[in-house]
């Protein structure tokens, strides 16, 4: 008969709208953001920023530029501090993050060695203007590792583990020549194709 | 002009121009079309609006920098972006993936036509003039997915969760059950999606004998996906090639009869169907632990700058939900692509919008349109 599809496809919204009102658990799949707001899953990642511990001059990076060489828009902007003989110290005096370019990749977090580098779970940043004020700086981005291990409590335990096993303590040790060894390059056989 | 043109019979030719901007184009793409009354006698699609330069930017950083950028492409399916991206320079630098990592990959990839398809049939009604219902039906059901997503990935969208040699992480705690639970409840879904559509007098109506697009000018034109199965030709590359682990799931190859708008729809959810399919045996076969990174892909991901793969080329295609969805890779021994080339099926497939609108009316394009399943990320790249 025609016209009957279109009464049984009227069953399913007329059963989903009494659904909603006699079982909302099933029948509301939606919340009152900003009253409500859903949980993220740990593992979520937004933005990125940087550990201290204990007091924010103590922070774990050592300024050696992995990350803003890796991330791939290039967003990080170091620049290492130098004492007064002018030479260059484990320690970044410019760390800027400009929020307004990142892509929440989380590549920054991966490469970084010294795990000084973690993202953040935060998502409500709109601003008024989109320069200076998405432009984060040092100050901005430092937070304790407290913060990271209340957000995210299996990747800390599994990253605090490890660094326990290598023996780092408190601050980042500074390791001979900070940036790592290259990978060794692949001597695979030649990709057949 | 002599005062005669008023009075004489020519037909009167009028140039209409749909979009950029416009609800229907599913992004910035722009239908130049010229109308004899309400019938299209010629249309020019123009595309290029959301040009990013993803080939020149990758061929300017590191091999794993591009990973987050393949999300970009069809943002609705980061997931096989990855996966056909990864595959690419793993034939390159003959990386090999672990057990378990194959099938998390194959788990994403499948998940991930199950989004797509359900969002493109309620996109599809939308355009249809079904306002909404069925597309928040199906965001509901995509919102479940999207919630494994962000719990394993940690982004819903841009999830960037492949690397070379297998994925970034190992499933959540809980991430076995949570996919249990859709796929247990998504045929359920699928039921009721039906219920709601198919026999629906209107869609028939609407999308039965539109745009029919012919066999031989499908295979000419290298369409790719369920456009070209829904025309009837049995081309899957989940089955051409058996890429992956993709051998050892049984699963048939929905095809449609007449090549109509309505064969394109249905196809998908047969599709869709296939699909739950093969997460139930994958998520029987599914090895408990393992490796979900080899050793060559861990050193490949350690220092993603100085990794350089041998020299040589490479293509890695998987069946995307759009179809051939290829990503070409020329490496000279730099830590960067010498050439990175993608051939992505969305791009392809609007290529004969054209020949599928002559002689149809204005509003039948534009469920034609909707029909092809573009997504203008990766058209205009
Ligand atoms: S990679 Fe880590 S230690 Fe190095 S500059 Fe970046 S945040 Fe600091
Ligand atoms: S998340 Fe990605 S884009 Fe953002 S700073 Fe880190 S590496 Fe750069």
């Amino acid at each position: 008969m025609f016209g009957f599809g279109v009464l049984k496809g009227m069953s399913v919204t007329l059963w989903n709208f009494i659904l909603s009102y006699v079982y909302p658990k099933k029948g509301i799949t939606t919340v009152q953001y900003p009253e409500q707001k859903k949980e993220v899953e740990e593992r979520f990642r937004n933005f990125p920023f940087l550990v201290y511990e204990g007091a924010p001059d103590n922070m774990r990076c050592v300024a050696c530029d992995i990350c803003s060489k890796e991330c791939p828009p290039k967003c990080i902007y170091i620049i290492p501090e130098k004492d007064a003989q002018g030479r260059v110290q484990k320690k970044p005096a410019t760390f800027d993050i400009d929020y307004a370019i990142c892509m929440n990749c989380g590549i920054c977090e991966e490469v970084c060695p010294f795990d000084a580098i973690f993202m953040d779970h935060e998502y409500e940043l709109a601003e008024y203007e989109r320069l200076s004020s998405l432009l984060y700086h040092k100050e901005d981005l430092l937070k304790p590792v407290e913060h990271f291990a209340k957000i995210r409590p299996t990747d800390y335990g599994r990253i605090e583990a490890t660094r326990a096993a290598k023996g780092v303590k408190g601050r980042a040790q500074p390791v001979a020549g900070a940036p790592p060894k290259p990978a060794e390059t692949q001597q695979s056989p030649p990709a057949t194709s | 002009m002599s005062d005669t043109a008023v009075h004489s019979q020519e037909p009167q030719l009028l140039e209409v121009s749909i979009g950029p901007q416009h609800p229907s184009t599913h992004g910035v793409f722009r239908m130049n079309v010229v109308l004899d009354g309400e019938t299209i006698v010629k249309l020019k699609p123009v595309m290029g609006y959301l040009h990013r330069n993803h080939e020149q930017l990758a061929e300017n950083m590191s091999y794993l920098a591009s990973m987050p950028y393949t999300d970009r492409l069809d943002y609705i399916c980061s997931m096989t972006n990855n996966f056909a991206y990864a595959m690419a320079v793993e034939k390159l630098a003959g990386i090999d993936v672990p057990e378990r990592a194959q099938y998390i990959r194959v788990l994403m990839a499948e998940l991930t036509r199950l989004i797509n398809h359900t969002l493109l049939v309620g996109f599809l009604l939308n355009d249809l003039g079904a306002f909404f219902t069925p597309t928040l039906y199906a965001f509901r059901e995509r919102e479940k997915i999207l919630d494994f997503f962000e719990a394993t990935a940690g982004s819903r969208m841009m999830c960037n969760y492949f690397r070379f040699g297998g994925v970034k992480a190992d499933l959540p705690a809980g991430g076995m059950e949570q996919v249990k639970e859709i796929v247990k409840n998504y045929s359920r879904f699928l039921d009721e999606f039906e219920r709601l559509l198919t026999s629906n007098e209107i869609l028939r109506s609407r999308c039965q004998n539109v745009g029919i697009l012919s066999k031989e000018l499908a295979v000419n034109a290298s369409i790719t996906g369920p456009i070209l199965r829904a025309s009837g030709v049995n081309y899957d590359i989940r089955k051409v090639d058996k890429y992956s682990i993709y051998d050892r799931f049984e699963f048939k190859v929905p095809l449609g009869k007449v090549g109509d708008v309505y064969d394109r729809y249905y196809v998908r959810i047969l599709e869709m169907r296939e699909s739950i399919k093969i997460l139930q045996q994958l998520l029987k076969q599914m090895p408990e632990k393992g490796e979900i990174l080899s050793a060559k892909g861990a050193a490949a991901a350690k220092s993603p700058r100085m990794w350089k793969p041998p020299a040589g080329d490479a293509y890695g295609r998987i069946e995307s939900p759009k179809g051939e969805l290829g990503f070409y890779l020329v490496s000279d021994g730099s830590p960067k692509p010498y050439r990175y080339h993608v051939r992505p099926p969305s791009f392809i497939n609007i290529t004969i919008l054209e020949d599928m609108c002559l002689g149809q009316k204005v509003a039948d394009a534009i469920v034609i349109l909707g029909s092809v399943d573009i997504v203008l990320g990766e058209v205009d790249r």
